[in-house]
């Protein structure tokens, strides 16, 4: 099929967007912002809870997404969260917290389909993805750092 | 008797004799919520799946409208009938409980109205005796086939449209007497102007609409004052404004009062659907309920209700193809 | 004192942050799922270029906490890994060092839809 659109079609193209209401930028983005600013906040209190409990460099930032992620899917299970990702939008989808949202959602949506190929299989419909593109990125730089450091230093 | 590019004008027209909606938590606080059967506060309709639910809820409606026309279920003798789910599997469930003959029909939104057209000429040629035109949708099946799961943290676009957890199901019989009767009907063409919004239902099927309610009144030689309302399936309040717009380019504007949108109808606006329901189940049940109700105590003598749909599947929706929309259109009329 | 300017900078970081997804979901009609995958990736290179450790050591959970961080991890581990091991450090480091919260969130997720059920939206 051919991707160009007929005058009649650009035409009614932008008939449809006159006529839809945007979404309410402003708005979207204060709540965004303080929400989203928010669960930072609470990971920073979670870092520093870290800090007195001696916990070392590397495992207080680990602490800190643990404990974030089991926030996300719990609140989650109990159905608080798709209400949060509602009035907030990015501002609970960008923490760590959305990425646990996105993991459990699918999860419990999907185990009447059975326990493997329903809750196994979709569990990764969203995390799938973002870890293929962010591991296969941390790949790519940890290869180019790699021929940087061989061949220019 | 087939007339003009696409209408068929119904010689013997059947009768509406039984009609029945049943409609889920969300619709029954909506503002037609009396007109509805049956109210479910159960969106799980005593089953373990939502989508047994659906068939469940699509059963009942059935066996209520073959109960309050008088029908006994082995006197049915077509069920016509149809739903979102994949390969139409609530239908399948339905008439395998029902045990009715069926004809299992697909036209996403429109598919409660593409029934009433066959059922009609089935009838009105004397191959049946009585039908049944059912359609059913249910919220959570859809959005977990559609979109993403219930629990995820999404915000939906101003022009998304709430699939509605409803169905309806009305029976035709042959015959004479006085009420209700489908004495028109409109075959659909698949208008596609490119819309790839899956969000954005209203935008890809009114131009589907505008082309069969055209289609409709020039093979039938009538004016949109001729009828008393023109009720469209499911383009909600965005899509509706859209169709007036066509209307008006188009040069033949349609009075904006006699334009009712069953999808925009179903919700009120601080129910926070954005553009208002769609889905099979709530141009079914707007007009088992509503629609039928206010045609019989005769408030409405003649009016034209259009089904429309958008073709999309998921996997269509993933390859970023356009969204391919259609319209059905029949004729009511209190005879 | 200190506490709380640590905790208004990373509020403001973590945020601003967020809005960026947020102007780009209301803008271009990204899902969900899009904005996670590029934010990640958008992460890791930031951090190649060396952009996001500045913006770690200034805002601490700000700068973490949103998926960024997700992939600053994942680039820093396959960094240091590196430097450690060589190439093979390139496959191994990231998923090294991210590996708690990815374990966390499959395991959570799990023992998650073990326990609840789904429900419709209201």
């Amino acid at each position: 099929m051919s991707e160009n659109k007929t005058p009649q079609e650009k035409h009614y193209a932008r008939l449809v967007d006159e006529l839809t209401p945007n979404s309410r930028h402003l708005r979207g983005c204060v709540r965004a912002f303080w929400v989203g600013g928010l669960i930072c906040t609470i990971g920073q209190l979670l870092t520093m809870l870290a800090q007195t409990l001696e916990l070392g460099e590397l495992t207080a930032p680990m602490f800190t997404s643990c404990a974030l992620i089991f926030l996300g899917t719990t609140l989650t299970g109990i159905g608080v969260y798709d209400r949060i990702g509602k009035y907030a939008g990015a501002g609970s989808v960008v923490p760590i917290t959305g990425f646990a949202n996105s993991v459990a959602a699918p999860a419990i949506e999907f185990r009447r389909e059975g326990m493997v190929l329903g809750l196994g299989a979709k569990l990764f419909q969203i995390a799938g993805p973002v870890l293929t593109y962010g591991i296969s990125a941390s790949i790519i730089v940890g290869v180019l750092y790699w021929a940087a450091k061989e061949w220019l230093l | 008797m087939r007339i003009g590019s696409r209408t068929f004008v119904y010689e013997h027209p059947p009768r509406i004799a039984a009609h029945a909606s049943i409609v889920g938590p969300k619709e029954s606080k909506g503002p037609l919520a009396a007109y509805f059967d049956e109210s479910s506060q159960d969106d799980l309709f005593g089953q373990k799946t939502w989508e047994m639910g659906e068939s469940e809820m699509l059963r009942r409606c059935a066996a209520r409208a073959m109960e309050m026309g008088g029908l006994a279920p082995e006197e049915a003798q077509a069920l016509f009938c149809g739903d979102l789910n994949d390969q139409i599997i609530a239908t399948g469930f339905a008439a395998r409980a029902l045990s009715v003959p069926l004809v299992g029909l697909y036209g996403a939104c429109s598919t409660f109205v593409e029934g009433l057209v066959l059922a009609a000429a089935l009838i009105s040629g004397g191959q049946l005796q009585n039908a049944l035109c059912a359609a059913s949708s249910h919220f959570c099946t859809a959005e977990r086939q559609f979109r993403f799961p219930l629990e995820m943290g999404t915000q939906r676009p101003p022009s998304a449209q709430w699939t509605a957890t409803a169905a309806g199901c009305a029976l035709l019989m042959a015959g004479d007497g006085t009420g209700l009767r489908v004495t028109a009907g409109t075959l659909g063409r698949i208008v596609d102007y490119k819309i790839k919004d899956a969000n954005h239902m209203g935008a890809a099927m009114a131009p589907a609409v505008e082309s069969t309610i055209c289609a409709h009144l020039d093979d039938t030689g009538a004016a949109a004052d001729d009828f008393d309302l023109i009720a469209t399936g499911d383009l909600g309040w965005i899509g509706r404004e859209i169709l007036l717009q066509l209307f008006r380019e188009r040069g033949r504007p349609l009075p904006p009062e006699k334009l009712v949108d069953c999808g925009a109808s179903l919700f009120y606006q601080e129910q926070d659907t954005h553009a208002g329901g769609s889905g099979c189940g709530c141009v079914a049940s707007v007009s088992c309920g509503w629609l039928m109700k206010r045609m019989e105590r005769g408030e409405l003598g003649k009016v034209l209700l259009v089904g429309s749909g958008a073709m999309l599947s998921p996997t269509s929706t993933m390859q970023s193809e356009s969204i391919p929309g259609i319209a059905y259109a029949v004729r009511l009329e209190v005879k | 004192m200190e506490v709380f300017w640590d905790l208004l900078k990373a509020f403001v970081v973590g945020g601003l942050i967020c809005v960026v997804g947020q102007v780009l979901i209301q803008t271009t009609k990204l899902t969900n799922a899009r904005i996670l995958v590029l934010f990640v990736t958008a992460g890791v290179f930031l951090t190649a270029l060396g952009v996001y450790k500045p913006l770690v050591d200034f805002a601490g959970a700000g700068a973490t906490v949103p998926l960024t961080g997700f992939g600053y991890s994942l680039a820093m581990g396959a960094i240091e890994a590196v430097n450690s091991y060589g190439i093979l450090g390139a496959l191994a480091g990231g998923v090294t060092r991210a590996a708690a919260g990815i374990a966390a969130a499959i395991f959570f997720g799990l023992i998650n839809a073990l326990i609840f059920k789904p429900r419709a939206k209201p």
